[in-house]
């Protein structure tokens, strides 16, 4: 908590149209989104948007399309440039930064893996990761080097001397993933990295991020539109509907207790059973209880039906590596499977 | 009494009109009219042109007087003009006529064989290559060698001088959508006038003995492409590329030659090869104003009915023509294929 967030936003508004100023001052007014492209005919892009994003965190931006997340992802690095508002990096003004002030923080503080890959056609994948290195001016044999390290991490050495149009689209991702590696940036921009991406390859990039992400300890801005993803790499999920943030927080609490109707209906369709943890259900020791056995916290609840054969009637006692920390009364389990929507009249704990 | 007479006095001009009355020179076909015996009878009902007009007003201009006028604004302002454009298109005099003198002093056994190399570097491709070399052989054997190579070094001149203009000119006017309106109606009149019309400003600016007087209409003519297809390529480049080169703090001249320039190097080439065409065409008709080559055989073809000089001086320009489109395919391939596909 005493932590400085790495980067923070306050007070982001974007409206697309000619004259955002007077529109920013509708919107603020609390005009909504359709009423401002009728009457206006400007587009809100974002609205109000404070975000804190930790160093070394995945922090996942969820919405559908036309949502605004790409929108906003676009606006750390100032792609885009905000209609009101602060962006912090280190507690530094982006919004302050002279234009070679935002290309030295776009060289050395940022990098980012686009949707579609983006690679240079014309250049080699050794080329193409290297090329964060080549835009600083750094000399062949240095940059050849760490490149090569690099694809060898994402599993690609051999496809040097390969060119982008060769390669399958998990394969060009890896290298758009090498190269903003390459770049050895703290924040690490991802653009729905994984959409194009058919299911088992994105399962294996979300697994090799993971991996990643476990020895370098970014600090990871992910933009996606699929839940499972978002809950799967997430340390601080935020939700984003029509520009705004409609719920922020750690992901397992966005599942447990939507505020949202917008997101019960996201969180309705999720397998609660894989994703949802010990953690997140279980409750405090109590005196006399008899206990089947020792579990995780980290455990995911499917992995502890498989544990109890589906009886509801057992208790375990749950361990943060060594140290107990509670237990879990399968009971609740079984209520922490069935989406709040469908028990909440019955709510009275 | 002509037709619009009643009109004049309807507005109570005819004073006005009646000064300067019946001073205007006649038209040929008023003249004949008077010679013939007949009266001057017009159509029932005649356009109201400035001749129709000025039978009945006299104050009016005829359009005869329009065309002095505009000949006479152009040779006003030709001092001034030339004291301009001479000294800056001086240099394209010297370079053309350096060409011509290199290209006529260098030996055939000489030229030859660098013109065969040149076609293989820039295509790598064995029939092109092969076909080059049978095309000139030819060409020298029915003794044309000598106008072929003029008419190639006016050409190796002007498509150099128009890459080196049209690139940047293409280059600026894809960063500028101003520029870009600016510049749009003005190639589209380049390329739409008729190219005998390029020579009429230039012979009242430059004298016909002057080498740059051809260079200029050839080089008017064939930039045009070299400059819409630079534009086009570079605003062609795909947008997510350029996004990535932004993210990744890429300067505007970075962007430009590691990323722009490259992924437009197909399209550009594309205008190359046009641009080559073009400068063979107008070179022919640059003939006209002491261009020589080819061309001028082909006008002694015309002038004096020789039909087989006028057709060996085509046929001629066809090879030359079908050369120069192959080998600058050939390369354009080339680059294509090192750089996009693969």
């Amino acid at each position: 908590m005493s932590n400085e967030p790495k980067v923070r936003l306050r007070g982001l508004y974007k409206i697309f149209g000619t004259d955002g100023q007077a529109a920013l001052e509708h919107v603020k007014a609390g005009m909504g989104k359709d009423e401002l492209l009728a009457k206006h005919h400007h587009v809100l892009g974002l609205q109000d948007i404070n975000v804190d994003m930790q160093a070394g965190e995945i922090t996942v931006v969820m919405g559908l399309s036309g949502s605004g997340k790409s929108t906003l992802i676009r606006h750390l690095n100032r792609l885009i440039d905000p209609t009101a508002g602060e962006i912090l990096v280190d507690g530094e003004d982006v919004m302050q930064l002279s234009k070679s002030g935002l290309r030295a923080i776009r060289q050395n503080k940022m990098s980012m893996v686009f949707q579609k890959f983006a690679l240079l056609p014309h250049r080699t994948i050794a080329q193409n990761a290297a090329m964060p290195l080549v835009v600083r001016g750094v000399e062949e044999k240095t940059w050849r080097a760490e490149a090569m390290k690099w694809l060898e991490r994402v599993g690609l050495s051999g496809y040097e001397n390969h060119y982008p149009a060769q390669l399958s689209g998990g394969m060009q991702q890896r290298v758009g993933i090498a190269r903003a590696l390459t770049a050895n940036t703290d924040i690490m921009l991802m653009d729905e990295a994984f959409s194009a991406l058919d299911p088992l390859i994105r399962t294996d990039m979300q697994d090799l991020l993971l991996e990643l992400q476990e020895e370098l300890h970014k600090t990871i801005v992910f933009i996606t539109h699929d839940l499972d993803e978002a809950l799967k790499l997430a340390d601080h999920l935020v939700i984003l509907k029509d520009g705004a943030v409609v719920q922020q927080g750690e992901p397992q609490g966005i599942l447990l207790n939507p505020k949202d109707p917008y997101i019960e209906d996201f969180v309705s369709d999720i397998n609660r059973a894989r994703v949802l943890r010990v953690r997140s259900v279980m409750g405090p020791l109590k005196e006399g209880v008899s206990y089947e056995g020792d579990v995780q916290a980290g455990d995911n609840l499917e992995s502890l039906i498989a544990i109890s054969g589906g009886e509801t009637g057992k208790t375990y006692r749950v361990l943060e590596g060594e140290t107990v920390v509670g237990q879990l009364d399968m009971l609740d389990l079984v209520k922490a499977l069935v989406p709040r929507i469908s028990s909440a009249p019955s709510e009275a704990l | 009494m002509a037709f619009y007479d009643g009109m004049f006095k309807a507005f109570g001009l005819e004073q006005w009109c009646g000064e300067g009355n019946s001073d205007a020179p006649l038209s040929m076909a008023d003249l004949l009219a008077k010679a013939s015996g007949k009266g001057a009878d017009g159509p029932i009902f005649p356009f109201p042109s400035l001749d129709n007009l000025n039978k009945s007003c006299g104050n009016l201009s005829q359009t005869r007087d329009l065309t002095k006028g505009i000949e006479d604004g152009f040779l006003a302002a030709k001092p001034a003009l030339k004291s301009v454009l001479d000294p800056l298109t001086q240099p394209l005099s010297w370079m053309l006529d350096s060409a011509l003198w290199a290209f006529a002093a260098i030996p055939w056994f000489i030229m030859i064989p660098v013109l065969v190399a040149v076609a293989w570097f820039a295509s790598r491709s064995k029939g092109v290559t092969i076909f080059v070399a049978f095309s000139i052989l030819l060409l020298a054997f029915v003794d044309h060698y000598d106008v072929a190579m003029q008419t190639l070094s006016i050409i190796f001149v002007c498509t150099g001088i128009s890459v080196l203009l049209g690139v940047p000119i293409g280059i600026a006017m894809s960063k500028s959508d101003k520029l870009e309106r600016v510049l749009v109606p003005i190639l589209d009149l380049l390329q739409t006038l008729p190219t005998f019309v390029y020579l009429i400003p230039l012979i009242f600016l430059f004298s016909v003995t002057e080498s740059k007087l051809y260079g200029i209409a050839i080089i008017l003519y064939a930039i045009v492409p070299v400059v819409r297809l630079t534009n086009l390529g570079i605003r062609l480049v795909d947008q997510d590329v350029i996004e990535a080169a932004n993210a990744f703090g890429m300067s505007s001249s970075q962007k430009l030659t590691k990323v722009e320039l490259p992924l437009a190097l197909p399209n550009i080439m594309a205008g190359v090869n046009q641009t080559i065409m073009m400068s063979l065409a107008m070179v022919v008709i640059a003939s006209l104003v002491s261009a020589p080559g080819l061309g001028v055989n082909v006008l002694r073809g015309i002038r004096n009915l020789e039909l087989g000089v006028g057709i060996v001086a085509g046929i001629g320009i066809v090879l030359l023509a079908v050369i120069l489109d192959r080998v600058s395919k050939a390369a354009l391939q080339r680059v294509d294929m090192t750089h996009v596909k693969h």
